[in-house]
Protein backbone atom coordinates (compact mmCIF):
# COMPACT_ATOMS: atom_id res chain seq x y z
CA UNK A 1 0.00 0.00 0.00
CA UNK A 2 2.73 2.44 1.38
CA UNK A 3 4.28 2.28 -2.96
CA UNK A 4 0.62 3.93 -3.89
CA UNK A 5 0.50 7.44 -5.13
CA UNK A 6 -0.84 10.23 -2.70
CA UNK A 7 -4.24 10.36 -3.66
CA UNK A 8 -4.31 14.05 -4.73
CA UNK A 9 -0.89 15.81 -5.38
CA UNK A 10 -0.83 19.48 -6.05
CA UNK A 11 2.14 21.21 -6.55
CA UNK A 12 3.61 25.09 -7.21
CA UNK A 13 -0.47 25.72 -9.16
CA UNK A 14 -1.03 29.10 -10.16
CA UNK A 15 -4.60 30.17 -11.90
CA UNK A 16 -4.40 33.68 -13.62
CA UNK A 17 -7.80 35.01 -14.60
CA UNK A 18 -7.62 38.53 -16.99
CA UNK A 19 -4.55 39.55 -14.79
CA UNK A 20 -5.88 38.91 -11.80
CA UNK A 21 -4.25 35.82 -9.48
CA UNK A 22 -7.03 33.28 -8.36
CA UNK A 23 -4.59 31.01 -6.84
CA UNK A 24 -1.10 31.54 -6.61
CA UNK A 25 1.60 28.73 -5.89
CA UNK A 26 -0.43 26.56 -4.21
CA UNK A 27 0.78 22.82 -3.17
CA UNK A 28 -0.30 20.04 -0.73
CA UNK A 29 -0.61 16.54 -0.52
CA UNK A 30 -3.51 14.56 0.58
CA UNK A 31 -3.36 11.19 1.71
CA UNK A 32 -5.50 7.85 0.66
CA UNK A 33 -8.39 7.76 2.67
CA UNK A 34 -8.03 11.46 4.75
CA UNK A 35 -10.77 13.79 4.78
CA UNK A 36 -9.21 17.64 3.90
CA UNK A 37 -10.97 20.79 4.85
CA UNK A 38 -10.85 23.63 2.75
CA UNK A 39 -11.19 27.08 4.79
CA UNK A 40 -10.82 30.19 2.95
CA UNK A 41 -12.55 33.67 2.88
CA UNK A 42 -15.13 34.09 0.08
CA UNK A 43 -12.92 34.69 -2.91
CA UNK A 44 -9.91 33.19 -1.41
CA UNK A 45 -9.70 30.25 -4.35
CA UNK A 46 -11.03 27.66 -2.75
CA UNK A 47 -13.89 26.84 -5.90
CA UNK A 48 -10.99 27.46 -8.08
CA UNK A 49 -8.87 25.21 -7.16
CA UNK A 50 -11.39 22.67 -6.86
CA UNK A 51 -12.36 22.93 -10.50
CA UNK A 52 -8.70 22.48 -11.52
CA UNK A 53 -8.61 19.55 -9.59
CA UNK A 54 -11.60 17.92 -11.51
CA UNK A 55 -10.04 19.17 -14.78
CA UNK A 56 -13.19 21.24 -15.78
CA UNK A 57 -10.66 24.72 -15.71
CA UNK A 58 -6.71 24.58 -17.00
CA UNK A 59 -3.94 25.57 -14.38
CA UNK A 60 -2.11 28.46 -15.47
CA UNK A 61 0.81 27.12 -14.60
CA UNK A 62 1.84 23.87 -11.73
CA UNK A 63 0.85 20.22 -11.84
CA UNK A 64 -2.00 18.00 -10.26
CA UNK A 65 -2.22 14.38 -9.86
CA UNK A 66 -5.35 12.34 -8.75
CA UNK A 67 -3.84 8.77 -7.68
CA UNK A 68 -0.73 9.30 -9.94
CA UNK A 69 -2.65 10.58 -12.70
CA UNK A 70 -1.42 14.33 -14.21
CA UNK A 71 -4.84 15.55 -14.76
CA UNK A 72 -3.95 18.26 -17.08
CA UNK A 73 -2.40 15.36 -19.78
CA UNK A 74 -4.81 11.96 -19.02
CA UNK A 75 -8.29 14.28 -17.61
CA UNK A 76 -10.09 11.51 -19.45
CA UNK A 77 -8.21 8.82 -17.16
CA UNK A 78 -8.32 11.34 -13.72
CA UNK A 79 -11.45 12.58 -14.51
CA UNK A 80 -12.79 8.46 -13.71
CA UNK A 81 -11.35 9.06 -10.27
CA UNK A 82 -13.04 12.01 -9.30
CA UNK A 83 -16.76 12.38 -7.85
CA UNK A 84 -17.65 16.00 -8.06
CA UNK A 85 -20.31 18.05 -6.00
CA UNK A 86 -20.01 21.69 -7.30
CA UNK A 87 -20.54 24.84 -5.62
CA UNK A 88 -24.39 25.58 -5.37
CA UNK A 89 -25.19 21.82 -6.42
CA UNK A 90 -26.82 22.05 -9.93
CA UNK A 91 -28.89 19.87 -10.68
CA UNK A 92 -31.24 18.91 -14.23
CA UNK A 93 -34.66 20.74 -12.71
CA UNK A 94 -37.05 17.95 -14.75
CA UNK A 95 -35.65 14.53 -14.06
CA UNK A 96 -36.53 12.23 -11.53
CA UNK A 97 -33.88 11.28 -8.65
CA UNK A 98 -33.45 7.26 -10.22
CA UNK A 99 -33.40 8.19 -13.75
CA UNK A 100 -30.54 11.45 -13.12
CA UNK A 101 -28.73 8.38 -11.46
CA UNK A 102 -28.94 6.32 -14.05
CA UNK A 103 -27.66 9.02 -16.41
CA UNK A 104 -25.11 9.81 -14.20
CA UNK A 105 -24.01 6.41 -13.43
CA UNK A 106 -23.93 5.53 -17.47
CA UNK A 107 -21.55 8.65 -17.99
CA UNK A 108 -19.42 7.54 -15.23
CA UNK A 109 -19.15 4.64 -17.00
CA UNK A 110 -20.80 1.85 -14.08
CA UNK A 111 -21.81 -1.19 -15.90
CA UNK A 112 -25.46 -1.30 -16.54
CA UNK A 113 -25.77 -4.44 -14.58
CA UNK A 114 -23.87 -3.24 -11.31
CA UNK A 115 -25.74 0.31 -11.78
CA UNK A 116 -29.54 -1.03 -10.44
CA UNK A 117 -28.23 -2.57 -7.45
CA UNK A 118 -25.69 0.40 -6.93
CA UNK A 119 -28.20 3.14 -7.48
CA UNK A 120 -30.27 1.30 -4.61
CA UNK A 121 -27.33 1.57 -2.32
CA UNK A 122 -26.46 4.74 -3.00
CA UNK A 123 -30.57 6.06 -2.47
CA UNK A 124 -30.56 4.17 0.94
CA UNK A 125 -26.81 5.89 2.57
CA UNK A 126 -28.46 9.25 1.28
CA UNK A 127 -31.94 8.84 3.09
CA UNK A 128 -33.10 9.10 -0.72
CA UNK A 129 -35.42 6.05 -0.84
CA UNK A 130 -38.78 7.99 -0.28
CA UNK A 131 -38.22 11.05 -3.05
CA UNK A 132 -36.62 8.22 -5.53
CA UNK A 133 -40.03 8.46 -8.02
CA UNK A 134 -40.09 12.47 -7.58
CA UNK A 135 -38.72 15.08 -9.64
CA UNK A 136 -35.93 17.11 -9.04
CA UNK A 137 -36.96 20.41 -9.71
CA UNK A 138 -39.44 19.71 -6.89
CA UNK A 139 -37.51 18.58 -3.92
CA UNK A 140 -36.18 20.57 -0.97
CA UNK A 141 -32.86 21.94 -0.71
CA UNK A 142 -31.41 19.55 1.75
CA UNK A 143 -33.19 16.01 -0.44
CA UNK A 144 -31.10 17.91 -3.68
CA UNK A 145 -28.15 18.55 -1.56
CA UNK A 146 -28.25 14.68 -1.12
CA UNK A 147 -29.16 13.85 -4.58
CA UNK A 148 -25.87 15.92 -5.37
CA UNK A 149 -23.65 13.90 -2.65
CA UNK A 150 -25.41 10.47 -3.48
CA UNK A 151 -24.63 11.35 -7.04
CA UNK A 152 -20.72 12.31 -6.27
CA UNK A 153 -20.44 8.87 -4.30
CA UNK A 154 -22.30 6.87 -7.00
CA UNK A 155 -19.54 5.40 -9.02
CA UNK A 156 -17.35 4.73 -5.63
CA UNK A 157 -14.73 6.98 -6.97
CA UNK A 158 -11.33 7.17 -4.99
CA UNK A 159 -11.86 10.79 -4.79
CA UNK A 160 -14.51 12.77 -3.47
CA UNK A 161 -14.34 16.54 -4.24
CA UNK A 162 -17.45 18.81 -2.88
CA UNK A 163 -17.73 22.28 -2.77
CA UNK A 164 -19.46 23.92 0.15
CA UNK A 165 -21.34 20.68 0.55
CA UNK A 166 -23.41 22.47 3.56
CA UNK A 167 -24.64 25.77 2.44
CA UNK A 168 -27.86 26.28 2.99
CA UNK A 169 -28.89 23.35 5.19
CA UNK A 170 -30.56 23.13 8.38
CA UNK A 171 -29.20 22.05 11.26
CA UNK A 172 -30.45 18.69 11.15
CA UNK A 173 -29.81 18.54 7.54
CA UNK A 174 -26.26 19.29 8.52
CA UNK A 175 -26.05 16.51 11.01
CA UNK A 176 -27.22 13.84 8.75
CA UNK A 177 -24.52 15.44 5.25
CA UNK A 178 -21.81 15.24 8.25
CA UNK A 179 -22.31 11.90 9.55
CA UNK A 180 -22.61 10.83 5.47
CA UNK A 181 -19.21 12.10 4.89
CA UNK A 182 -17.73 10.83 7.95
CA UNK A 183 -19.17 7.02 6.82
CA UNK A 184 -16.56 8.01 3.71
CA UNK A 185 -13.83 8.47 6.16
CA UNK A 186 -11.06 5.72 5.39
CA UNK A 187 -12.79 4.19 2.23
CA UNK A 188 -12.24 6.81 0.03
CA UNK A 189 -10.56 10.28 0.02
CA UNK A 190 -12.44 13.40 0.43
CA UNK A 191 -11.90 17.62 0.04
CA UNK A 192 -14.94 19.52 1.33
CA UNK A 193 -14.59 23.25 1.05
CA UNK A 194 -16.80 25.34 3.67
CA UNK A 195 -16.69 28.26 5.77
CA UNK A 196 -18.72 26.84 8.13
CA UNK A 197 -15.80 26.14 10.78
CA UNK A 198 -17.38 23.88 13.57
CA UNK A 199 -18.36 21.84 10.58
CA UNK A 200 -14.52 21.61 8.89
CA UNK A 201 -13.56 20.69 12.68
CA UNK A 202 -15.78 17.59 13.25
CA UNK A 203 -15.45 15.76 9.92
CA UNK A 204 -11.75 16.81 9.16
CA UNK A 205 -8.71 14.96 9.72
CA UNK A 206 -6.81 17.86 8.53
CA UNK A 207 -7.33 21.56 7.28
CA UNK A 208 -6.15 23.85 5.05
CA UNK A 209 -6.62 27.57 5.27
CA UNK A 210 -6.18 29.39 2.32
CA UNK A 211 -6.88 33.27 1.53
CA UNK A 212 -5.80 35.10 -1.48
CA UNK A 213 -4.48 32.49 -3.08
CA UNK A 214 -2.27 31.35 -0.72
CA UNK A 215 -1.84 28.05 1.23
CA UNK A 216 -1.42 30.08 5.20
CA UNK A 217 -2.14 27.25 7.34
CA UNK A 218 -2.35 23.48 7.28
CA UNK A 219 -2.64 20.69 9.58
CA UNK A 220 -4.91 19.32 11.58
CA UNK A 221 -7.20 21.38 14.20
CA UNK A 222 -5.05 21.04 16.68
CA UNK A 223 -1.75 21.60 15.55
CA UNK A 224 -3.41 24.82 13.72
CA UNK A 225 -4.02 25.90 17.10
CA UNK A 226 -1.09 25.91 18.87
CA UNK A 227 1.08 26.96 15.60
CA UNK A 228 -1.38 30.18 14.31
CA UNK A 229 -1.66 31.46 17.91
CA UNK A 230 1.14 30.34 19.96
CA UNK A 231 -0.42 30.60 23.42
CA UNK A 232 -3.47 29.50 25.53
CA UNK A 233 -5.61 31.62 27.30
CA UNK A 234 -7.58 31.34 30.53
CA UNK A 235 -10.03 33.13 31.86
CA UNK A 236 -10.81 34.09 35.62
CA UNK A 237 -13.15 35.79 37.64
CA UNK A 238 -12.02 37.08 40.93
CA UNK A 239 -11.78 39.97 43.56
CA UNK A 240 -9.25 41.37 45.72
CA UNK A 241 -6.07 43.72 45.19
CA UNK A 242 -6.04 44.26 41.11
CA UNK A 243 -3.06 46.58 41.27
CA UNK A 244 -0.62 43.55 41.96
CA UNK A 245 -1.99 41.08 40.09
CA UNK A 246 0.73 41.38 37.12
CA UNK A 247 3.48 40.90 39.38
CA UNK A 248 1.83 37.59 40.97
CA UNK A 249 0.73 36.29 38.11
CA UNK A 250 4.77 37.13 36.92
CA UNK A 251 5.53 34.57 39.52
CA UNK A 252 3.72 31.63 38.36
CA UNK A 253 4.91 32.13 34.78
CA UNK A 254 7.05 34.99 33.17
CA UNK A 255 4.95 34.78 30.21
CA UNK A 256 2.17 35.14 31.56
CA UNK A 257 -0.06 38.35 31.45
CA UNK A 258 -3.45 40.19 31.56
CA UNK A 259 -4.24 40.07 27.93
CA UNK A 260 -7.95 42.21 28.73
CA UNK A 261 -9.56 42.70 31.39
CA UNK A 262 -14.08 43.55 32.27
CA UNK A 263 -15.64 46.18 34.03
CA UNK A 264 -15.62 45.14 37.64
CA UNK A 265 -19.56 43.35 38.14
CA UNK A 266 -21.18 42.70 41.84
CA UNK A 267 -19.65 42.02 44.91
CA UNK A 268 -15.93 43.50 43.44
CA UNK A 269 -15.64 40.70 41.12
CA UNK A 270 -13.76 41.25 37.86
CA UNK A 271 -13.15 38.89 34.97
CA UNK A 272 -9.34 38.67 33.63
CA UNK A 273 -8.10 36.98 30.04
CA UNK A 274 -5.04 35.68 30.88
CA UNK A 275 -2.73 34.72 28.24
CA UNK A 276 0.65 32.58 27.69
CA UNK A 277 3.41 31.30 25.36
CA UNK A 278 3.13 27.91 27.82
CA UNK A 279 1.42 25.32 26.02
CA UNK A 280 0.92 22.78 28.94
CA UNK A 281 -1.91 23.21 32.10
CA UNK A 282 -1.15 25.64 34.24
CA UNK A 283 -4.49 25.94 36.13
CA UNK A 284 -3.54 24.61 38.96
CA UNK A 285 -0.53 27.11 39.36
CA UNK A 286 -2.31 30.14 39.38
CA UNK A 287 -4.84 29.18 40.99
CA UNK A 288 -2.66 28.07 43.95
CA UNK A 289 -0.81 30.62 43.61
CA UNK A 290 -3.79 33.51 43.26
CA UNK A 291 -5.38 31.69 46.84
CA UNK A 292 -2.30 31.99 48.56
CA UNK A 293 -2.11 35.87 47.97
CA UNK A 294 -5.46 36.39 49.50
CA UNK A 295 -7.58 36.77 46.02
CA UNK A 296 -11.17 35.29 46.15
CA UNK A 297 -11.50 33.51 42.96
CA UNK A 298 -14.76 32.34 41.49
CA UNK A 299 -14.05 30.98 38.35
CA UNK A 300 -11.08 29.76 36.48
CA UNK A 301 -10.95 27.62 33.31
CA UNK A 302 -8.90 27.46 30.03
CA UNK A 303 -10.05 28.79 26.98
CA UNK A 304 -10.42 26.56 24.53
CA UNK A 305 -9.42 28.49 20.98
CA UNK A 306 -11.98 27.91 18.41
CA UNK A 307 -11.00 27.22 14.61
CA UNK A 308 -12.50 30.65 14.12
CA UNK A 309 -9.79 31.92 16.11
CA UNK A 310 -7.59 30.16 14.21
CA UNK A 311 -9.17 30.91 10.91
CA UNK A 312 -9.05 34.54 11.66
CA UNK A 313 -5.72 34.96 12.92
CA UNK A 314 -4.12 32.85 10.01
CA UNK A 315 -6.58 34.59 7.21
CA UNK A 316 -5.24 37.96 8.90
CA UNK A 317 -1.43 37.41 8.89
CA UNK A 318 -1.66 36.71 5.67
CA UNK A 319 -3.49 39.62 4.95
CA UNK A 320 -0.77 41.70 6.91
CA UNK A 321 1.99 39.45 4.65
CA UNK A 322 0.37 40.29 1.90
CA UNK A 323 -0.24 44.41 2.44
CA UNK A 324 3.53 44.85 4.18
CA UNK A 325 5.39 45.16 1.24
CA UNK A 326 2.86 46.86 -0.65
CA UNK A 327 3.30 49.44 2.27
CA UNK A 328 7.32 49.50 2.03
CA UNK A 329 6.81 49.98 -1.62
CA UNK A 330 5.00 53.26 -1.35
CA UNK B 1 -17.67 8.69 -28.74
CA UNK B 2 -18.12 6.27 -25.94
CA UNK B 3 -20.75 8.89 -24.09
CA UNK B 4 -22.52 10.11 -27.27
CA UNK B 5 -25.35 7.25 -27.22
CA UNK B 6 -25.91 7.83 -23.66
CA UNK B 7 -26.15 11.60 -24.20
CA UNK B 8 -27.96 11.33 -27.17
CA UNK B 9 -31.04 9.31 -25.94
CA UNK B 10 -30.77 11.26 -22.61
CA UNK B 11 -31.37 14.70 -24.81
CA UNK B 12 -34.18 12.89 -26.73
CA UNK B 13 -36.09 11.67 -23.55
CA UNK B 14 -35.37 15.13 -21.74
CA UNK B 15 -37.23 16.56 -25.06
CA UNK B 16 -39.63 13.73 -25.03
CA UNK B 17 -40.23 14.47 -21.19
CA UNK B 18 -40.98 18.28 -21.45
CA UNK B 19 -44.36 20.11 -22.10
CA UNK B 20 -42.97 22.89 -24.47
CA UNK B 21 -41.95 20.04 -26.92
CA UNK B 22 -45.50 19.06 -27.32
CA UNK B 23 -46.50 22.68 -27.54
CA UNK B 24 -43.69 23.10 -30.42
CA UNK B 25 -45.28 20.61 -32.05
CA UNK B 26 -48.64 21.37 -32.06
CA UNK B 27 -48.20 24.93 -33.15
CA UNK B 28 -46.11 23.65 -36.19
CA UNK B 29 -48.47 21.42 -36.99
CA UNK B 30 -51.45 23.58 -37.09
CA UNK B 31 -49.40 26.40 -38.66
CA UNK B 32 -48.03 24.31 -41.39
CA UNK B 33 -51.66 22.34 -41.58
CA UNK B 34 -53.50 25.93 -42.07
CA UNK B 35 -50.77 27.00 -44.88
CA UNK B 36 -51.82 23.66 -46.57
CA UNK B 37 -54.97 24.06 -46.26
CA UNK B 38 -54.43 27.52 -47.71
CA UNK B 39 -52.63 26.05 -51.03
CA UNK B 40 -55.29 23.27 -51.27
CA UNK B 41 -57.83 25.75 -51.71
CA UNK B 42 -56.34 28.10 -54.24
CA UNK B 43 -55.59 24.79 -56.13
CA UNK B 44 -59.70 24.06 -56.22
CA UNK B 45 -60.40 27.64 -57.55
CA UNK B 46 -58.18 27.66 -60.09
CA UNK B 47 -55.38 25.08 -62.07
CA UNK B 48 -51.58 25.74 -60.97
CA UNK B 49 -48.77 25.05 -63.17
CA UNK B 50 -46.66 23.93 -60.33
CA UNK B 51 -47.48 20.67 -57.60
CA UNK B 52 -48.72 21.61 -54.15
CA UNK B 53 -45.70 20.08 -52.53
CA UNK B 54 -43.53 22.56 -54.63
CA UNK B 55 -45.11 25.86 -53.08
CA UNK B 56 -45.92 23.99 -49.96
CA UNK B 57 -41.89 23.46 -49.14
CA UNK B 58 -41.33 26.55 -50.81
CA UNK B 59 -42.54 28.03 -47.32
CA UNK B 60 -40.34 26.04 -45.87
CA UNK B 61 -38.11 29.61 -44.30
CA UNK B 62 -41.43 30.48 -42.01
CA UNK B 63 -41.08 27.36 -39.70
CA UNK B 64 -37.11 27.18 -39.93
CA UNK B 65 -37.42 30.48 -38.23
CA UNK B 66 -39.44 30.09 -35.07
CA UNK B 67 -38.91 26.25 -35.17
CA UNK B 68 -35.41 25.99 -35.09
CA UNK B 69 -34.53 28.77 -32.74
CA UNK B 70 -37.18 27.19 -30.05
CA UNK B 71 -35.39 23.87 -30.50
CA UNK B 72 -32.25 24.98 -30.08
CA UNK B 73 -31.97 27.92 -28.15
CA UNK B 74 -31.98 25.80 -24.85
CA UNK B 75 -29.69 23.14 -25.17
CA UNK B 76 -26.17 24.50 -24.27
CA UNK B 77 -27.42 27.78 -22.82
CA UNK B 78 -29.58 26.16 -20.00
CA UNK B 79 -26.87 23.76 -18.99
CA UNK B 80 -24.48 26.77 -18.52
CA UNK B 81 -27.69 29.09 -16.60
CA UNK B 82 -27.96 26.16 -14.39
CA UNK B 83 -24.04 24.64 -14.16
CA UNK B 84 -25.23 21.66 -14.73
CA UNK B 85 -22.36 21.86 -17.46
CA UNK B 86 -19.82 21.97 -14.76
CA UNK B 87 -21.34 18.31 -13.57
CA UNK B 88 -21.26 17.04 -17.16
CA UNK B 89 -17.79 17.76 -18.52
CA UNK B 90 -15.75 16.50 -14.75
CA UNK B 91 -17.25 13.00 -16.12
CA UNK B 92 -15.03 11.63 -18.80
CA UNK B 93 -17.38 13.16 -21.03
CA UNK B 94 -15.30 15.26 -23.99
CA UNK B 95 -17.31 18.79 -25.15
CA UNK B 96 -17.59 17.29 -28.68
CA UNK B 97 -20.34 14.56 -27.64
CA UNK B 98 -22.18 16.55 -25.32
CA UNK B 99 -22.47 19.12 -28.51
CA UNK B 100 -23.29 16.51 -30.77
CA UNK B 101 -25.70 14.71 -28.24
CA UNK B 102 -27.41 17.62 -28.15
CA UNK B 103 -27.47 18.80 -32.13
CA UNK B 104 -28.26 15.23 -32.91
CA UNK B 105 -31.56 15.27 -30.54
CA UNK B 106 -32.80 18.56 -31.77
CA UNK B 107 -31.66 17.49 -35.42
CA UNK B 108 -33.94 14.42 -35.07
CA UNK B 109 -36.56 16.57 -33.20
CA UNK B 110 -36.69 18.74 -36.50
CA UNK B 111 -36.86 15.69 -38.68
CA UNK B 112 -39.87 13.86 -36.80
CA UNK B 113 -41.72 17.29 -37.27
CA UNK B 114 -41.23 17.88 -40.79
CA UNK B 115 -41.68 14.02 -41.00
CA UNK B 116 -45.54 14.29 -39.52
CA UNK B 117 -46.65 16.85 -42.49
CA UNK B 118 -46.23 13.88 -44.73
CA UNK B 119 -49.96 12.81 -42.63
CA UNK B 120 -51.35 16.10 -45.18
CA UNK B 121 -50.08 14.11 -47.89
CA UNK B 122 -51.00 11.48 -47.33
CA UNK B 123 -54.75 12.59 -46.63
CA UNK B 124 -54.53 14.55 -49.73
CA UNK B 125 -53.97 11.24 -51.91
CA UNK B 126 -56.23 9.35 -50.00
CA UNK B 127 -59.33 11.75 -50.48
CA UNK B 128 -58.03 13.59 -53.97
CA UNK B 129 -57.20 10.59 -55.91
CA UNK B 130 -56.56 12.72 -58.60
CA UNK B 131 -52.48 11.70 -59.31
CA UNK B 132 -51.63 15.01 -60.85
CA UNK B 133 -51.82 16.39 -57.01
CA UNK B 134 -49.46 14.25 -56.34
CA UNK B 135 -46.16 14.20 -57.87
CA UNK B 136 -43.82 12.02 -56.33
CA UNK B 137 -40.31 13.96 -57.68
CA UNK B 138 -41.05 17.55 -55.70
CA UNK B 139 -41.98 15.54 -52.59
CA UNK B 140 -39.64 13.53 -52.31
CA UNK B 141 -37.11 16.55 -53.39
CA UNK B 142 -38.46 18.90 -50.70
CA UNK B 143 -38.69 16.71 -47.85
CA UNK B 144 -34.93 15.79 -49.32
CA UNK B 145 -34.12 19.58 -48.66
CA UNK B 146 -35.29 19.87 -45.83
CA UNK B 147 -33.23 16.91 -43.87
CA UNK B 148 -30.28 18.48 -45.36
CA UNK B 149 -30.70 21.96 -45.08
CA UNK B 150 -31.97 21.36 -41.63
CA UNK B 151 -28.22 19.55 -40.64
CA UNK B 152 -26.89 23.40 -40.90
CA UNK B 153 -30.07 25.48 -39.63
CA UNK B 154 -30.02 23.00 -36.30
CA UNK B 155 -26.39 23.75 -36.58
CA UNK B 156 -26.56 27.18 -36.30
CA UNK B 157 -29.17 27.22 -33.62
CA UNK B 158 -27.16 25.30 -31.61
CA UNK B 159 -23.80 27.40 -32.21
CA UNK B 160 -26.26 30.36 -30.90
CA UNK B 161 -26.77 28.47 -27.79
CA UNK B 162 -23.06 27.87 -26.86
CA UNK B 163 -22.72 31.99 -27.28
CA UNK B 164 -25.14 32.93 -24.11
CA UNK B 165 -25.94 31.71 -21.52
CA UNK B 166 -29.28 33.63 -22.20
CA UNK B 167 -32.07 31.30 -24.07
CA UNK B 168 -33.38 34.87 -25.28
CA UNK B 169 -30.27 35.99 -26.66
CA UNK B 170 -29.70 32.93 -27.99
CA UNK B 171 -33.12 32.57 -29.57
CA UNK B 172 -32.77 35.95 -31.23
CA UNK B 173 -29.28 35.31 -32.35
CA UNK B 174 -29.98 32.07 -33.97
CA UNK B 175 -33.00 33.96 -35.68
CA UNK B 176 -30.46 36.89 -37.18
CA UNK B 177 -28.37 34.03 -38.34
CA UNK B 178 -30.85 32.19 -40.27
CA UNK B 179 -32.33 35.38 -41.33
CA UNK B 180 -29.40 36.74 -42.75
CA UNK B 181 -28.50 32.89 -44.75
CA UNK B 182 -32.13 32.51 -45.93
CA UNK B 183 -32.87 36.29 -47.00
CA UNK B 184 -29.34 37.62 -46.96
CA UNK B 185 -28.58 35.32 -49.99
CA UNK B 186 -31.51 36.65 -51.66
CA UNK B 187 -31.26 40.18 -51.01
CA UNK B 188 -27.56 40.70 -51.97
CA UNK B 189 -28.16 38.65 -55.35
CA UNK B 190 -30.85 41.86 -55.84
CA UNK B 191 -28.13 43.92 -55.19
CA UNK B 192 -26.70 46.26 -58.21
CA UNK B 193 -23.55 47.08 -56.56
CA UNK B 194 -22.14 43.46 -56.49
CA UNK B 195 -22.63 43.83 -60.56
CA UNK B 196 -19.19 45.44 -61.15
CA UNK B 197 -16.68 43.19 -62.11
CA UNK B 198 -14.08 43.63 -59.64
CA UNK B 199 -16.66 42.48 -57.16
CA UNK B 200 -17.27 39.02 -59.62
CA UNK B 201 -16.24 36.79 -57.12
CA UNK B 202 -18.47 38.44 -54.24
CA UNK B 203 -21.20 37.89 -56.37
CA UNK B 204 -20.01 34.24 -57.35
CA UNK B 205 -20.04 33.24 -54.11
CA UNK B 206 -23.37 34.93 -53.36
CA UNK B 207 -24.92 33.18 -56.13
CA UNK B 208 -23.62 29.88 -54.59
CA UNK B 209 -25.07 30.42 -50.81
CA UNK B 210 -28.97 30.75 -52.33
CA UNK B 211 -30.76 28.62 -50.06
CA UNK B 212 -34.00 29.35 -52.47
CA UNK B 213 -31.90 27.97 -55.46
CA UNK B 214 -30.66 25.18 -53.85
CA UNK B 215 -34.52 24.61 -52.40
CA UNK B 216 -35.48 24.54 -56.48
CA UNK B 217 -32.87 22.06 -57.84
CA UNK B 218 -33.58 19.98 -54.63
CA UNK B 219 -37.58 20.02 -56.19
CA UNK B 220 -36.45 19.57 -60.10
CA UNK B 221 -34.79 16.34 -58.85
CA UNK B 222 -31.21 17.72 -59.26
CA UNK B 223 -29.13 17.00 -56.15
CA UNK B 224 -25.92 18.92 -56.69
CA UNK B 225 -22.94 17.55 -55.00
CA UNK B 226 -21.62 21.06 -54.14
CA UNK B 227 -24.54 21.95 -52.45
CA UNK B 228 -24.60 19.25 -50.54
CA UNK B 229 -20.96 20.07 -49.59
CA UNK B 230 -22.69 23.41 -48.50
CA UNK B 231 -24.75 22.35 -46.08
CA UNK B 232 -22.20 19.29 -45.07
CA UNK B 233 -19.37 21.36 -44.64
CA UNK B 234 -21.42 24.79 -42.94
CA UNK B 235 -22.79 22.18 -40.80
CA UNK B 236 -19.56 21.22 -38.92
CA UNK B 237 -18.01 24.38 -39.36
CA UNK B 238 -20.95 25.57 -37.09
CA UNK B 239 -20.38 22.54 -34.96
CA UNK B 240 -16.57 23.43 -34.66
CA UNK B 241 -17.30 26.46 -33.35
CA UNK B 242 -20.09 25.37 -31.11
CA UNK B 243 -17.43 23.06 -29.62
CA UNK B 244 -14.61 26.24 -29.35
CA UNK B 245 -17.52 28.26 -27.98
CA UNK B 246 -18.19 25.64 -25.31
CA UNK B 247 -14.90 26.12 -24.12
CA UNK B 248 -13.76 29.28 -24.56
CA UNK B 249 -16.29 30.06 -21.99
CA UNK B 250 -14.68 27.45 -19.75
CA UNK B 251 -11.07 29.18 -19.88
CA UNK B 252 -12.52 32.79 -19.80
CA UNK B 253 -15.35 31.59 -16.82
Amino acid sequence: MSDQPPAIEVSRLVKTYAGVTAVSDISFTVARGEILGFLGPNGAGKSTTMRILTGYMPATSGRVNICGIPVATQPDDAKRKIGYMPENNPLPEDMRVSEYMYFRGRLKEVARRKLGPRIDEVLELCDLKRVRHKIIGQLSKGYRQRVGIAEAILAEPPVIIMDEPTIGLDPHQILIVRDLIASLRGRMTVIISSHILPEIEMTCDRVLIINQGRVVAQGTPADLRREILGHSTYRVELAGDFGSLPHVLATVERTLEIASEEEPGTEGFRVFTLSTARDDELGEPILRTLLDRNYRVRALNRAQPTLEDVFLAATRRSWDAVAAPRRAAK
Amino acid sequence: MKHFFTLLSHEIRMLLVNPSTYIAAVLFLGVMGFIFTGILESYSKTPQDVSPAHVFFNLFWLPVFFMVPLLTMKCLAEERRLGTIETLLTTSVTTTEVVLGKYGAAYLLYLSLWGATGGFFYILTKFASDARLLDAGPLMGGYLFIAVSGLLFVALGVFASSLSRNQAVAGILSFTMLFALIFGGRFLSDANWLNRDVLHPVKAAVDYAQVFSHYEDFTRGVIDTRQLLFYVSGTVLALIFSILGVEAKLLHS
